[in-house]
């Protein structure tokens, strides 16, 4: 395998509605700061690949209006998935692998207030027997909760603890400005359930937002950036779509993803997992073997703030930064698509080759 | 798709409802076929996996080895809640128009989880384990909606 | 009597949306509330877009100078529409055509009516018909068609890059 690494990450402010700018006013910045970081002009990229979600916008094919933001003239290599941006990059390494090209630039968005993204997460589903019922994501996360619950997996209070920790780690973070203010475990736990068994700080509120990431491999690398995250390994794997047909309480794929990727291998540090819902961080730390010495989601995570579509390329790059800055040299990053944890990627980095 | 341009007041910003509204016509296979042709008739069918287990809804090719799937095997009216999350402010879409908890609901003979709505009345009063039971809807056409919702058994 | 089996099945989906423009667009439509096409010119190759997104398309940078242009151009190319569809109220056959504003660097959609279809052609000069001012809102709707200026035709030369 050819060695490939983050040199840079930039990221849109995640804000409830960031109703001033179209969706390629708010990626143009993001792309900038990402090439400027490194000293790259788009015309050093060899592969450009986007991560979105064209029910987001409305309008079909909408990721091509979003490649005004980039500068694709002369015509570029270029690619897009209708997936978060994780998988932008994942296609991306898959790319860099050719061996004819050194860059890629990887970017992603979404603009989730303009729609009921609740409603939308209902047409992924199974269009005969689960799609027509519009059971929506909070709802099938609130079964998966449950499940948990009852399966004694996780408490109410496991959970509290989640957003407590996240909502506090926050704080720090300027991409998260609207997070919610800190709160202790027992002020979350007096609070009214809004979707039984969860409660509002169980459910990760909806933000408008971009990242863009770029990948440079080998020496050149090290060329651009004085801590490249070099990836050391990277999977992607899927559970089947029915949520009645899963158990529900485990996740096989994200435990097969992080076990191809190297997670179990020991040493992570810092780990930015992507869970929508309090319940799912503490069954992906599970299912990746992330230990009580791992920091997990120090940005406050997808939790404090969640941009659909952009949260999983995010983690990738909130853990990455932790190279980048020199405060860790292990870590992981996860991205999730589809209800319930159906599709899971893991991408461990390290500080050396 | 309809437009008119209102101002976000006081802020200058133009917004524009937008509606995205159509159908689609999907064939549905013969296996989704005869599952929703049994929901017209009041009947519940799964189909065997190659491990034995019974899935509901059927699926045409097995999760596990991906071989074709041929076995129906006819299934219970009641069954066991696995899950369940409740759902206070139902929209228009949804199947009832009163709060009601989604389940999924292992119905007995079934090894898998039928998601649905169970019109139980709060969410105190339903919880895994709980028992419930098909509530037909009168008028059937062969869609996931002939099952008007589910009941707790004794109700 | 048994009914024949399902094969089919209609799943009709409906999603709203709030949908914004942006602040690029929004600044265009403010225009065209006062009977003004303002195009936003590219940095680096002083090339105006009409409409403008915000961006240069072909640079990844920022719009910022906007330049208004024209409400007459040259139409570029066009197509005689002659199928009725289910969105359609003009009558058929009508003129939808590209046409290059004076002033802008890219042509844009638009109907073009009070020409007879077999008379519509590359490098006619056409300008634009507006609804009355005190019905103008921040809407292209504002202009209900172009029409011909009746002057002579523009030389290929003037548009052939915008073809």
């Amino acid at each position: 395998m050819r060695d490939v690494a983050v040199v840079s990450f930039a990221q849109a402010p995640n804000l409830r509605a960031d109703r001033e700018r179209n969706e390629v006013e708010i990626v143009m910045p993001v792309v900038r700061e990402a090439l400027d970081s490194v000293g790259l002009e788009q015309s050093d990229i060899g592969f450009t690949v986007s991560g979105s979600c064209d029910y987001l916008t409305g309008v079909p094919f909408s990721f091509v209006m979003a490649l005004d933001a980039v500068g694709a003239w002369p015509p570029i290599e270029e690619s897009h998935v209708e997936m978060d941006g994780a998988w932008a990059l994942y296609e991306a390494w898959v790319r860099l692998q050719h061996g004819d090209i050194d860059t890629a630039l990887i970017y992603s968005f979404g603009k989730t207030s303009l729609t009921d993204l609740d409603k939308v997460m209902s047409c992924q589903l199974d269009p005969y027997t689960l799609m027509p019922l519009w059971p929506g994501g909070i709802s099938l996360a609130g079964l998966q909760a449950s499940a948990m619950l009852a399966a004694g997996t996780v408490s109410e209070a496991d959970m509290a603890a989640v957003a407590s920790h996240s909502r506090e780690a926050a704080q720090g973070n300027p991409a998260i400005p609207e997070a919610e203010g800190p709160a202790d475990v027992d002020e979350l736990l007096s609070r009214p359930r809004v979707a039984h068994p969860l409660r509002e700080h169980d459910i990760a509120p909806s933000t408008d937002g971009a990242a863009a990431i770029v990948l440079v491999a080998g020496d050149r690398a090290a060329e651009v950036c004085d801590k490249p995250a070099w990836i050391s390994g990277i999977d992607h794997r899927v559970d089947t779509h029915a949520p009645g047909n899963r158990d529900l309480t485990t996740c096989p794929s994200a435990r097969m993803a992080g076990e191809r990727a190297g997670a179990g291998r020991g040493g992570i540090e810092v780990a930015e997992v992507y869970a929508p819902f309090s319940h799912q961080q503490l069954l992906l730390a599970s299912e990746l073997g992330l230990g009580d010495g791992v920091d997990i989601n120090p940005s406050g995570g997808a939790l404090a703030g969640h941009t659909f579509m952009v949260a999983g390329l995010a983690r990738i790059g909130e853990a990455a930064r932790r190279i980048h800055d020199g405060t860790a040299s292990r870590v992981l990053g996860h991205a999730t698509a589809g209800p319930c944890l159906q599709q899971n990627l893991v991408c461990v980095m390290e500080a050396g080759r | 798709m309809s437009r008119k341009a209102e101002t976000d007041e006081n802020k200058g910003i133009l917004t524009a409802p937008y509606v995205l509204e159509y159908s689609y016509t999907r064939s549905t296979g013969p296996v989704l076929g005869r599952f929703l042709s049994g929901l017209r008739d009041k009947k519940i069918e799964g189909i065997r996996a190659a491990d034995g287990r019974v899935l509901v809804p059927p699926v045409e090719t097995d999760p596990v080895t991906g071989e074709e799937l041929d076995e129906f095997v006819q299934v219970g009216e009641v069954g066991t809640v696995t899950a369940c999350s409740w759902l206070a402010e139902p929209r228009a879409e949804h199947p009832l128009d009163k709060p009601f908890a989604w389940a999924l609901v292992q119905l007995d003979g079934a090894d898998t989880g039928l998601l649905h709505a169970v019109d139980c009345g709060s969410a105190e009063k339903i919880e895994v384990g709980s028992r419930v039971e098909v509530s037909w809807r009168d008028e059937r056409h062969g869609f996931i909606t002939d099952i008007e919702c589910f009941r707790l058994v004794g109700d | 009597m048994a009914e024949d089996p399902i094969t089919g099945i209609v799943c009709p989906i409906r999603l709203d949306y709030t949908i914004t423009p942006g602040r690029a667009q929004t600044r265009f439509l403010r225009g065209l509330e006062n009977g003004k096409l303002l195009g936003q010119r590219c940095p680096a190759t002083g090339k105006v877009y009409m409409p403008p997104r915000g961006s240069s398309p072909t640079h990844g940078l920022p719009t910022t100078e906007e330049v208004e242009v024209a409400d007459r151009g040259t139409v570029t190319t066009f197509c005689i529409v002659n199928l009725q569809f289910a969105s359609t109220v003009r009558e058929i056959p009508y003129v939808c055509a590209q046409i290059l504003l004076d002033g802008a660097d890219i042509p844009f959609f638009f109907v073009v009516q009070e020409v007879d279809v077999n008379e519509i052609r590359m490098g006619m000069r056409v300008e634009a018909v507006w609804k009355d001012p005190s019905e103008w809102g921040p809407t292209l709707e504002n202009i209900l068609f172009f029409k011909p200026t009746g002057e002579a035709d523009a030389p290929r030369e003037s548009y052939k890059e915008h073809v």
